[in-house]
């Protein structure tokens, strides 16, 4: 029992980054129909821009912000530059090019980091606490907490601020905010300056626990992608029971699951898309899809 | 009366030269291109079958390095395991990736094409661990070698009169791959200028105006998954043969961008661009290894990292640029510089006709 309730916690902890990366692609995905395939790669580098932060000297806890800070930035950029020429392609159009993103961002990474796995530092404890009986790694508790603030944060922007007020408008109603002064397409460059910045927080939190390396991510966005279809891909409430749920999931199953072990927990992240893409499409939180025909 | 599709005319005589091309290739390169130019071939077959799904039925799929790994495997371990001659498991590959390529079809029916390229981009991913699994019957890690067949003695005799050298074995695979891939291109090409051809286009273009027009969209839609898995599945089976070896890592994530890479690059919806792309795709990142090294003035170390890093970052900018400036790829922009050149040549429209030129986004 004792143990079981370990694996959860550290499920729990590992389900919060998965929550702020499927956070990420839900945000995007409200506001333009999209599932960023970029999202992971995004987060990987600017995991990357907060190691040299910390390596040239950089407090932890400055360099983590600064990290955050840059990757809104960069998000923005990205935004601007690659996706707002094509905003109005199809679909297919617009997933290959994140997919070429994602590519591009790898390879960058790589030409400038290199392929060697570096350790990353941790601002936790690698000591365990007793609650109740269940020993908890501080890691655990502290990644969970900052998962939760990160969360908390998204929350009271988009939904007690103007600003908030105006990125849901834009996402939900293009021509009406128009009419009314936003400037939607700005609003969408927030958007993923927003989603970059989130994600980043997965890609920070997940690098003690994974070695840093430009393949970081191409895990971690596989469960994103199941967190997300779980939760209703439209959800931010749900991306991060979903994320939760997956990461519980998976630990339990590596755990528990002797055929599943360490090397297929990827897989269960594939059938759980599978499942709920079959089942219920429209995921724990989602609304029926209505197609106007 | 309906008008017909207009297309530009099949140009025979092009189709011949590159035919005569490939045939001849082998005979004047060193056995080693020989063998880099059966893998471009094999690449060429798989984007094929990506085309037909994607640029034809306009269903997304990231994973069909997946198709190709069922492909290799099933060809190996009945080689290896049940000892059957190489080229009689290809055929029998192809079927049983195309069989469970059409089964993958019927859940993605349900899926919007967003949810489909979620789906196997993940396929993708977990494709390596899934085979390292049953180490039993895939060897692991390890993987399994595929012994390369000797030329056949038909084979010997004709190559000898006719050029007077002794036939490699790279060099009968390599002409193994071209009889396949001049195979199912012709397959390909009949197909889509036909009737499931127009059906699968429609069905891209406007699902519910083509159902209102009496096309059958669950049938088409599966049976285009079903073809292309058929020709990831052959292509997966002859990378096997051409590479010696089949192993979990052949076959990773980058495999599938490799082969969007070649089908966006050469022409989404052409008959002639998978191959043009997979010409691409495959030496892109050969020919820049060699090339960099071997300027003096990289410094080593970049060098060193343009070798590792390089491949994704040009894949990358290439996918993104091509989506972005020129979406219908290489023969897109052959077409259009043709047309311009036509328009330059012959004034807007045909002087004897009256007919403008052929409009070449029709496709």
């Amino acid at each position: 029992m004792q143990e079981f309730l370990q694996q959860v916690v550290s499920g729990l902890a590992v389900g919060g980054i998965f929550a702020s990366l499927a956070l990420a692609l839900v945000l995007i995905y409200n506001a333009m129909g999209l599932v960023n395939f970029a999202q992971g790669e995004m987060a990987m580098l600017a995991t990357f821009v907060a190691y040299a932060l910390v390596n040239r000297g950089m407090s932890y806890w400055i360099a983590f912000p600064v990290a955050l800070v840059l990757a809104f930035g960069g998000g923005i950029v990205i935004q601007r530059i690659v996706i707002r020429p094509v905003e109005r392609a199809p679909i297919l159009t617009l997933v290959i090019i994140t997919l070429g993103l994602a590519t591009l961002l790898n390879g960058l990474a790589g030409f400038v980091f290199g392929y060697v796995p570096r350790s990353f530092p941790s601002p936790f404890s690698a000591q365990s606490a007793d609650v109740l009986g269940v020993f908890v790694s501080y890691r655990d508790l502290g990644v969970i907490a900052m998962c939760g603030l990160v969360l908390l944060a998204v929350y009271l922007l988009l939904q007690r601020t103007t600003v908030g007020l105006t990125m849901r408008a834009a996402a939900h109603h293009p021509e009406a905010s128009r009419l009314l002064g936003v400037q939607v397409s700005w609003m969408l460059g927030l958007g993923w300056g927003l989603a970059s910045a989130v994600g980043a927080v997965s890609g920070i939190m997940v690098a003690p626990i994974l070695l840093l390396e430009p393949n970081m991510m191409q895990s971690i966005i596989i469960y994103a992608f199941a967190a997300a279809v779980l939760g209703g891909i439209e959800s931010p409430l749900g991306a991060v029971v979903g994320g939760l749920v997956v990461g519980v999931t998976i630990n339990l199953a590596g755990a528990y699951l002797p055929f599943v072990g360490g090397d297929l927990q990827l897989a269960v992240g594939l059938a759980i898309i599978i499942a709920v893409l079959i089942i219920r499409p429209n995921g724990l939180f989602g609304r029926a899809a209505v197609r106007r025909v | 009366m309906l008008q017909r599709i207009r297309t530009a005319p099949p140009r025979y005589w092009l189709v011949a030269i590159v035919v005569i091309f490939f045939v001849g290739f082998p005979t004047v390169i060193s056995s080693f291109q020989t063998s880099l130019w059966t893998q471009a071939l094999v690449l060429a077959i798989a984007i094929m079958g990506l085309n037909i799904l994607v640029g034809y039925s306009g269903q997304l799929s990231l994973g069909h390095g997946a198709f190709m790994a069922l492909g290799a495997y099933t060809s190996a371990i009945l080689a290896h395991r049940y000892k059957l001659d190489y080229l009689i498991t290809i055929p029998i590959a192809a079927l049983l990736t195309g069989l469970v390529g059409f089964l993958f079809g019927i859940p993605a029916l349900r899926l919007s094409a967003l949810y489909l390229a979620l789906a196997t981009f993940a396929l993708a991913v977990v494709t390596p661990s899934l085979i390292k699994r049953p180490d039993a019957l895939t060897g692991g890690v390890q993987g399994i070698l595929v012994i390369q067949p000797d030329p056949p003695q038909f084979a010997q005799d004709t190559f000898a009169t006719v050029t007077g050298t002794v036939m490699s074995s790279d060099q009968w695979i390599y002409y193994v791959a071209l009889f396949c891939a001049l195979l199912l291109f012709w397959v390909a090409w009949n197909l889509v200028r036909h009737r499931p051809g127009r059906a699968m286009r429609a069905i891209r273009d406007g699902e519910v105006a083509a159902a209102a027009s009496g096309v059958n969209i669950a049938g088409y839609k599966t049976m285009a998954f079903g073809i292309s898995a058929f020709y990831a599945g052959t292509a997966g089976s002859l990378f096997g043969l051409a590479t010696g070896f089949v192993s979990p890592d052949t076959f990773p994530v980058s495999l599938s961008i490799q082969l969007l890479v070649g089908a966006v690059v050469g022409g989404l919806a052409s008959i002639p661009g998978p191959l043009l792309g997979a010409i691409f795709a495959y030496f892109l990142p050969i020919e820049s290894n060699q090339w960099v090294p071997s300027q003096a003035w990289i410094p080593a170390q970049i060098a060193s990292t343009v070798k590792n890093a390089g491949p994704a970052v040009s894949y990358g900018v290439v996918l993104i640029a091509i989506m972005m400036f020129a979406p219908n790829g290489i023969v897109g922009l052959v077409n259009s510089g043709y047309a311009a050149l036509n328009r330059r040549l012959r004034g807007a429209g045909d002087r004897e006709t009256g007919q403008m030129p052929p409009d070449p986004q029709t496709v």
